[in-house]
């Protein structure tokens, strides 16, 4: 691959040039300026103004499906008839049917396709949430995954994402890589003041950035040796890209040597089993997948939305497994913007709906059930008599989490959720006490 | 010596405060004039020719002069016919029509709409790096970013260039409360804010998807545009507002040619019309399918449309203000009242100093620039005037003291080096890898100028990444790109591909630091130029750290330095 890699900075390296003077006139020092700026600099939002609780290692993955899951392909409501004359093409089959359901509890079950996490669940480390999203009724994936982002729902002015602040409501100095971001660009629900550590999916996570070359470090090394905070942002992005490219270059030898690699999300999840191993101040992590949009031909045990989450239970399943002993200290969510419509539509797919169905798994879940309260199905108990009603907010399971998993306390979980409502389902219970 | 050291520093201040940093030349040109003159030429801009290669390019962006209904009509009203075409050939019945087919269908249409965006971008990009008429483009991103909008929520793909265009840019020196106006009324904005669906409940236009109150952009006018999030109004002042906007909205039916002329509703013109650009919702021109010999009226070639039958003509309380029901005299007696408050003065004037002076700005000059606003009934050139006479701007604990945002700092690195660019996509793939796409930006508040919310080791790199690959001459920038797919047939016609615009992490991102695959590289910056251009003014850190470096090293070293990193 190292052939259409051509980094810029490479021809610098092979053809180091005679040196001739940058210029006649001599660098003027700035000094009253740069004084000055030290001043300014010294803001109190700066990351490095916390020391690290290295004490705990709890963790948490967010894993996000852009484009709104269908939940109740899922965790199938099998026991429910009306959920089978809803959907004449699509549902899956009942319970010992070819392709059917595996079962839950006796009225859920899950998407055959999701037979690899089937093990969490039989171990109690695998919960859901069903009947569960944002108390906001739109229905436009840009609104609904920014108010899944900011934790804000209906609020539009929030600028930072809840996964941010909840780092930041951990006291302490936060670490170059304490909050990883696995995809092109930093989402929405990272941004913030705490720094974000941000590798590309895929192959392109071993792709070098045009700086990464010892020449070029060593200059700007020399550079940004001051106590200002611009100086100290460039030592620990240093810090957190050599502690990546390294741990990058190991695992793709790694992968070199052995068997071909499952393609795809559980080499995402594979890489990032091995960073938190490698790295244990690796607090809160996060990945977004799309696909999910299944207005058309979604199929039902096989056929669209079977494809897509097949690779995501293989990913879920290769993490939980290649975590080894971290997973008893992470727990890890899979959320959605909202659900899709109770019927299938002419196209043998559905349309944006409501309420969805979350999910749990790790060490410490209290795992083996499906939490929430259930609505039904029938058509008077549907929100706006089409799509699975929302009776559990969004951010009631996740303050669980936090409060029981990452051990905040109230007030830290309003600065996370602020304005959140007060916790009224049983999935206030998902994390082992 | 001392005097001479002083004005050097003045120089680079006003050069990097009222212009993107310095081009190459700007230095002896801001020097031969002294510092306090440049800066009433740029209050100016009228004063200042701009040069012929460069309006000729941007006249050649020829979606950036069109109207918003002439821009529908081009760009949207295409795909809604190929939709209802497709839909059309299925029959009737629901359940044939094929999405996919429908897709496939537009998909060319919608290739073709993108390059609205792109020239949108194209146009600011290139005003900002080459424009002499600095302080006007400065003034434009700014009042762009308070009356943000997002250019990937449904039509306003095709009309965020527009919106900039006559609602922001000719309004940046003058009266707030014409600005406010234009904004107040561009469809872009209504569209937005979701106010071209506020109606009155019981109004006799209310059904369908326009059936109440929707206080969004009543909302956002006070807590961002004017008053400010402590500005002194209430919930009831939030409805209130919402209700003298009622009716503030698109045509909503018919078509025009552009100018105004009438023409049937049906067939050609905009009937049934669905918003474009990702599906978010229903009609635009909902009321055509049904209404056969409907014939509407004109059309305002502005896209904006009062609808009376959707208005709440009761009378209202706004802020303690007796507002009688008259329809649309409402909307503008109330931009009055919120343009002349003193917590839109102290709100506006707050903003401006923290963008010029401080991220902190001081209390003091901000007082005086909000009474000079009130004086003078709102006139944006004479508070600006105010804060570039204070002693708080001149204050060399101030000089260099901003970090710049994404867009400034590859706005500045563009700048210095002198490229002639005619590649945008490498400049555009920076800024969103960085967080700050152009007009991408989703929340009405806009980006953020403080180096709190910019500054992070992750964010280092790749901006360092961005001074080592351009520095290096490694960036496309010199030559339009290949469109990949393009058709050989046409004997390998250059046509740019727009940037992408996309939800934040959403996407992928269409920049690799690859030069191979984009077309040729461009001539590497020459250091001394480089460094002559930025007035030599380093840390005796950098430049020991540059002389010490092999020439080639240079120019990534003085782009990536800790004073480029500040304006």
């Amino acid at each position: 691959m190292s052939k259409n890699l051509q980094d810029p900075a490479a021809c610098i390296a092979c053809n180091p040039g005679a040196a001739t003077p940058l210029s006649r006139r001599a660098f003027l020092r700035r000094a009253a300026v740069l004084s000055a700026s030290g001043i300014v600099l010294l803001s109190p939002h700066a990351w490095a103004a916390r020391s690290l609780d290295s004490s705990s290692k709890r963790r948490l993955i967010v894993v996000f499906l852009r484009g709104a899951v269908d939940g109740l392909n899922v965790v199938v409501p099998h026991g429910e008839s009306a959920y089978y004359d809803a959907r004449p093409t699509i549902a899956i089959g009942r319970m010992g049917a070819g392709d059917g359901v595996i079962d839950l509890d006796g009225y859920f079950g899950l998407h055959p396709a999701l037979a690899p996490m089937d093990a969490q669940w039989r171990d109690g480390t695998l919960a859901f949430v069903h009947a569960c999203g944002s108390p906001d009724p739109t229905r436009s994936h840009f609104d609904a995954q920014d108010f899944m982002e900011s934790g804000t729902p209906g609020v539009r002015t929030t600028q930072d994402g809840w996964l941010n602040r909840t780092l930041a409501a951990i006291p302490g100095t936060h670490g170059p890589t304490e909050a990883l971001s696995l995809g092109p660009t930093v989402p929405r629900i990272l941004s913030g003041r705490v720094p974000v550590a941000n590798i590309a999916l895929g192959r392109a996570a071993e792709r070098p950035m045009p700086m990464d070359r010892p020449v070029i470090e060593a200059a700007f090394d020399k550079m940004y040796v001051g106590n200002d905070s611009i100086s100290r942002a460039y030592r620990d992005g240093r810090q957190a890209r050599m502690r990546l490219v390294s741990e990058l270059t190991q695992d793709m030898t790694e992968a070199n040597a052995g068997a071909p690699s499952p393609q795809g999300f559980s080499d995402d999840t594979d890489r990032l089993a091995r960073l938190i191993g490698r790295d244990p101040t690796i607090r809160v992590a996060f990945m977004a997948l799309g696909g999910w949009d299944t207005h058309v031909s979604e199929g039902a045990a096989t056929g669209q939305l079977a494809g897509h989450l097949k690779p995501l239970a293989e990913g879920l399943s290769s993490l939980a497994k290649s975590l080894g002993p971290n997973y008893q200290d992470t727990v890890i969510l899979v959320i959605s913007e909202f659900g899709r419509t109770m019927h299938e539509n002419g196209n043998g797919g559905t349309d944006h709906g409501h309420g969805n169905v979350m999910w749990v798994m790790g060490g410490p879940v209290k795992g083996g059930k499906v939490y929430g309260r259930w609505p039904g199905l029938s058509t008077a108990s549907l929100y706006q008599e089409r799509d699975l009603a929302v009776t559990t907010d969004f951010r009631e399971p996740i303050a669980a989490v936090l409060r029981s998993h990452m051990q905040f306390s109230d007030a830290q979980i309003d600065r996370v959720f602020p304005g959140r409502p007060r916790m009224s389902s049983n999935a206030a219970g998902l994390i082992k006490v | 010596m001392a005097f001479e050291e002083s004005k050097q520093d003045r120089i680079l201040h006003v050069l990097n405060r009222l212009a993107f940093g310095p081009r190459p030349g700007d230095f002896e040109r801001v020097s031969a004039v002294g510092p306090e003159r440049y800066v009433q030429e740029q209050l100016h801009p009228e004063t200042i020719a701009i040069p012929g290669d460069l309006s000729e390019r941007v006249n050649e962006l020829h979606t950036l002069h069109m109207s918003p209904i002439a821009l529908f009509i081009e760009y949207q009203r295409p795909i809604n016919e190929a939709r209802k075409t497709a839909k059309a050939e299925a029959g009737g019945d629901k359940a044939a029509i094929d999405k996919t087919a429908i897709k496939d269908a537009t998909k060319d249409l919608r290739i073709r709409q993108r390059i609205v965006m792109r020239e949108a971008v194209e146009a600011r990009m290139m005003r900002a790096i080459e424009g002499p008429r600095q302080l006007q483009e400065v003034m434009t991103a700014f009042w762009f970013n308070h009356f943000n909008i997002f250019a990937g929520k449904g039509l306003d793909l095709i009309w965020t260039g527009a919106f900039e265009e006559t609602a922001i840019r000719p309004h940046t020196f003058g009266k707030f409360r014409t600005l406010l106006g234009a904004t107040a009324h561009h469809p872009a904005m209504l569209f937005y804010l979701d106010n071209w669906q506020n109606t009155a409940p019981g109004s006799p236009g209310s059904k369908g998807k326009f059936e109440g109150i929707n206080e969004n952009y009543a909302r956002e006018l006070m807590e961002l545009h004017t008053l400010g999030v402590n500005g002194g109004y209430s919930q009831a002042d939030v409805i209130a507002l919402a209700h003298i906007l009622t009716g503030w909205g698109l045509p909503k039916g018919g078509g025009g040619n552009g100018d105004g002329k009438r023409m049937r509703g049906d067939g050609g013109g905009m009937a049934g019309g669905e918003m474009g650009g990702g599906g978010m919702g229903g009609g635009l021109f909902p009321f055509m399918r049904r209404r056969r010999n409907f014939m509407p009226p004109a059309i305002d070639p502005s896209g904006f449309y009062f609808d009376e039958s959707r208005h709440d003509f009761s009378e209202k309380t706004f802020l303690g203000h007796r507002i009688e029901g008259g329809g649309i005299d409402e909307g503008e007696h109330a931009l009055d009242i919120l343009a002349r408050s003193p917590a839109t003065a102290k709100h506006l004037s707050f903003k401006l100093a923290q963008y010029f002076v401080a991220d902190d700005p001081p209390k003091a000059l901000v007082e005086r620039m909000a009474n000079r606003y009130l004086a003078t009934d709102g006139e944006t050139r004479a508070v600006l005037e105010t804060m570039f006479a204070s002693a708080e701007f001149w204050d060399p604990r101030n000089y260099g003291a901003k970090f710049k945002t994404p867009y400034e700092y590859v706005v500045s690195c563009a700048r210095a080096t002198g490229v002639p660019i005619r590649n945008y996509r490498p400049l555009y793939g920076t800024m969103q890898m960085l967080g700050m796409p152009l007009y991408a930006c989703q929340t009405p508040n806009g980006y953020a100028n403080t180096q709190d919310m910019w500054l992070n080791p992750d964010a280092m790199m790749m901006r360092l990444s961005f001074a080592t690959a351009l520095g290096s001459g490694n960036l496309p920038l010199e030559n339009p790109p290949f469109e990949e797919d393009a058709n050989s047939g046409s004997g390998g016609e250059m046509r740019p591909e727009p940037p992408a615009v996309m939800r934040n992490g959403g996407g992928k991102v269409n920049i690799n630091f690859d030069p191979g695959k984009h077309g040729p590289k461009m001539t590497p910056p020459d250091p001394a130029q480089l460094a002559a251009t930025l007035g030599e003014y380093f840390s005796p850190a950098t430049a020991n750290a540059v002389e010490a470096s092999p020439t080639n090293l240079r120019a990534p070293l003085i782009l990536g330095s800790p004073e480029f990193m500040k304006r």
